[in-house]
């Protein structure tokens, strides 16, 4: 495995085994993750409840599982979501220089001028929230990076003398974009996403914390954080735990996102990491 | 540098203008009725009918679009729905406290993160660089509202040293208590970003030291802290301004979440409160005013920037 940089491996290592714990959440849980129990309301952790009960009496170790699979799928989902926008619109732009270009970058431009919390809690405002539609949000936030990078890279790869002599060949546009110019953009596109995916689940745990998200009785951890908040005198782990294993996770993103990028980058490529 | 300065203005009134079309459409052409929104669900079709009558719902998009623009032209932003009262004082409010916040966590972290990014620069490989760098993709990966929970739990809870939440006016309690309720959330706000811009300037400034004018400054003898004071940082700060312009987006955005969680009455918690009570006049003004905000900054760090990179300074058109 020499080559494949440790960060890669340790990152990805721990988001299969979350990816796992997530897919496999629902026949994990010890507890029914709605399951009301009056009786073992705020019970600290112990032996039977490893992270406790919240004010329900629910199990905070079982919600946390049932909880996984969202902040997952709104950084991966909404990643698909600027791959599938983002990069047609950058090669459309960079192919069609004038009008159309014109028309993309300031799109491009008008939906950066808000901060990205911003322009999620814009776009989630009216209609009822669900997972869905935060998925979508954040996939809208950040399509703009991904179609500004895309636009840049193909720019210069239109440059380059083996596009131009493609052209010369008298190949058309099509196939310049699908044979030269679309397998050299891919690195730098999958690496700018991969460490996306880091701020998507911010973003996207940060908006349900706002009641954006996923609703009740649903366990999006930022939601289970925001609702923590009423009592954290009493009970501080019904937060603490869903605010960890967010930090885990996303800290096991970042260390994925930076060690694909190490991988991918032929400029990083074999330069020791400190 | 006057042309440039013009343009620039050009095109923050360009921004503005096009956010609220983009601001208005969302609202307005999104699935979900306003009067319904407004009213909840259980609202009979005469009260709906009376409400869209007095917003002006039943005109033409473009006519209500064309009201409110030209009516914030006037300095007029609107009704707030669930207060009964101009929305325009209850934000020029909150804004002021939202910019103590805001600008109180910036001056932290512009000087912090420089301070820190200069040390771990100039003390590259050492334990304590290593320490901070680990700090730093630490903290870059833990939630603001995180942050937040755990500085509650510890300070508030814990050590009863801080207030948990709320906000009082200085000229009320005092500048000790006013103080108390601003320590967490400006600390909690700066916090990641400190990470974020002292890595940059850190690796901004090892970019400088390793250019052929530091040492040729070395190689005539300069002492160190000379050589780094007066050669080095200049040129090393630059990009770091650039950095403080999208970090000042990040800020703001996580005014928003600080603001909740410390029931803080800033800007950030106003548009929460519209979105939750579908205050929709309140929120449309509110973030109009952000917009104009962020688009202020960006101005701002662009032309800091201009001003002190003498390329764009003497070279007229280039930018």
């Amino acid at each position: 495995m020499s080559g494949v940089p440790r960060t890669l491996l340790l990152g990805g290592a721990v988001l299969a085994a979350i990816a796992l714990l997530a897919i496999a959440g629902p026949w994990l849980t010890p507890y029914d993750p709605t399951g009301f129990s009056v009786r073992a309301r705020f019970s600290p952790p112990s032996a039977a409840h490893w992270f406790g009960t919240d004010e329900f009496g629910r199990d905070v170790l079982s919600r946390v599982l049932a909880g996984a699979h969202y902040s997952l799928a709104i950084g991966f989902g909404a990643m698909t979501i600027c791959l599938v926008f983002g990069v047609p619109l950058g090669l459309l732009a960079a192919f069609h220089r004038g009008v159309v270009d014109e028309a993309i970058m300031r799109a491009v431009d008008l939906l950066i001028s808000l901060p990205p919390i911003l322009l999620g809690m814009l776009i989630l405002a009216v209609t009822p929230p669900n997972l869905w539609k935060t998925i979508v949000a954040v996939g809208i936030v950040y399509i703009p990076i991904l179609a500004r990078l895309t636009r840049s890279v193909a720019l210069g790869l239109l440059e380059e003398d083996f596009v131009q002599a493609a052209r010369a060949r008298g190949e058309g546009s099509v196939s310049i974009l699908w044979r030269e110019i679309l397998p050299n953009a891919w690195s730098p596109i999958i690496v700018e996403s991969g460490l996306r995916v880091t701020f998507a689940i911010l973003l996207g745990s940060s908006l349900s914390f706002l009641g954006l998200g996923p609703q009740p009785p649903g366990s999006e951890w930022g939601l289970m954080i925001a609702e923590s908040r009423q009592f954290i005198d009493r009970a501080p782990w019904v937060g603490l735990a869903p605010g960890l294993c967010l930090c885990v996770l996303l800290i096991a993103v970042n260390l994925f996102g930076e060690g694909l990028r190490e991988y991918l980058d032929p400029r990083l490529r074999g330069r020791a990491h400190g | 540098m006057t042309g440039y300065v013009a343009r620039r203005l050009l095109a923050v009134v360009g921004t503005l203008w096009a956010m609220s079309i983009l601001i208005f459409a969302i609202v307005h052409v999104l699935p979900g009725n306003v009067a319904y929104t407004i009213l909840g669900e259980y609202a009979t079709p005469s009260s709906v009918a009376v409400l869209e009558a007095k917003l002006g719902l039943n005109d033409p998009l473009p006519l209500q679009y064309w009201r409110w623009f030209s009516a914030m032209l006037h300095g007029d932003f609107g009704q707030s729905l669930v207060m009964d009262r101009p929305a325009a004082p209850v934000i020029l409010d909150a804004l002021g406290r939202s910019t103590i916040l805001a600008g109180l966590s910036f001056l932290m972290v512009a000087s912090l993160g420089i301070t820190l990014g200069v040390y771990a620069a100039t003390h590259k490989g050492t334990l304590s660089d290593r320490v901070l760098a680990l700090a730093q993709f630490l903290f870059i990966a833990v939630p603001d509202f995180f942050w937040a929970i755990l500085a509650i739990l510890f300070f508030a809870s814990l050590l009863h040293w801080l207030p948990a939440t709320g906000y009082e006016p200085l000229a009320e309690v005092g500048l000790l208590a006013w103080l108390s309720h601003l320590i967490l959330p400006v600390c909690v706000l700066a916090i990641g970003l400190i990470a974020h811009v002292s890595r940059l300037t850190r690796s901004s400034m090892l970019d400088v030291l390793d250019s052929r004018y530091i040492l040729a400054a070395r190689a005539k003898g300069l002492p160190e802290r000379l050589v780094l004071r007066r050669h080095a940082l200049p040129n090393a700060l630059l990009p770091t301004i650039t950095i403080l312009a999208i970090d000042a987006g990040i800020l703001i955005g996580g005014v928003v979440v600080v603001e909740t969680v410390f029931a803080y009455p800033g800007l950030g918690r106003l548009l929460v409160f519209a979105i939750e009570h579908h205050d929709l006049p309140l929120l449309q003004a509110g973030m109009m005013m952000i917009t104009a905000i962020y688009a202020l900054a960006n101005l701002a760090a662009d032309l800091a920037y201009a001003f002190l990179n003498p390329r764009i300074r003497f070279g007229g058109a280039a930018a």
